[in-house]
């Protein structure tokens, strides 16, 4: 009698674990830090990157990670001698690095750009600026996320 | 299907502006941006297609671009700054996965 109600026990225990397991078991692979900094690498592989001219303009909290706003301003004159040439977003939490990047030229006037992205959960945006001089400034900024946008 | 519909683009630039102007440019195009990462009922990949590439001339000369990625939501809004110079035409476009272009174009006077 207690060996069967022991081994129910075992049964429902084992059970529901596995049943936990199944459901925080990412249904597909994420990306993480580490893929951030390859596709910073591939792109500018070994150079170093500063902080600071970058400003993100990010939710601290999205409630619908399916729509988020993304927005990013660098500090620059956006002269001909002098201005950002390409900035590159990326995200370490979703199933790809890359959300996206831009190419401005001195005509922007403003190297200011927003757009709306997919946050499949909490998670660090990341950004790189190359100034037309060829140096690098980075920022990083975490969003949390309520509802993820991974659609899947 | 949603993706069957052409993409509508719409487009937000002032008419007039005056010489060394900030102007903010305003788009929104309608698209599903499929991730590729999303499964159907029967568990199978539904294909990735977005549109990946947003470029803005201005009297032929490109002045910005945005390579999107498919963390890009639906539905792709995208604004960016242009300093006025001359009177002359903007001309968006929006390219997709199997290479469709999509173009809006739109008009600025410089007083």
């Amino acid at each position: 009698m207690s060996l069967a109600t022991n081994s129910r026990r075992e049964f429902l225990k084992t059970g529901s674990l596995a049943m936990l397991a199944a459901v925080l078991a990412p249904h597909m692979v994420m990306a993480e830090e580490a893929d951030v900094k390859a596709a910073i690498e591939k792109l500018y592989a070994g150079k170093s990157m500063a902080s600071g001219k970058i400003k993100l303009d990010l939710p601290q909290i999205a409630e619908n990670g399916l729509v988020v706003p993304v927005g990013i301003e660098i500090e620059s004159p956006m002269t001909d001698g002098d201005y950002v040439k390409a900035v590159h977003i990326f995200a370490d939490g979703n199933p790809l690095p890359g959300v996206i990047s831009y190419k401005f030229t001195p005509d922007c006037g403003k190297a200011s750009a927003s757009a709306r992205m997919r946050l499949a959960r909490t998670q660090n945006i990341v950004a790189v600026a190359e100034m037309s001089n060829g140096s690098l400034f980075t920022a990083k900024q975490e969003v949390k996320v309520t509802i993820g946008g991974c659609g899947g | 299907m949603s993706d069957v519909k052409a993409p509508v683009p719409r487009v937000r630039v002032p008419a007039n502006a005056k010489a060394g102007e900030l102007i903010e440019i305003k788009t929104l195009i309608s698209h599903v941006m499929e991730s590729g990462q999303r499964r159907d009922s029967g568990g199978n990949v539904i294909p990735r297609h977005i549109l990946n590439k947003f470029t803005a001339a201005f009297n032929g000369k490109t002045v910005f671009e945005a390579e999107w990625h498919p963390a890009i939501s639906a539905n792709p809004y995208q604004s960016f700054f242009y300093k006025a110079k001359e009177s002359g035409e903007f001309v968006f476009k929006w390219t997709d996965d199997k290479g469709a272009v999509f173009e809006a174009k739109s008009k600025l006077t410089v007083a």
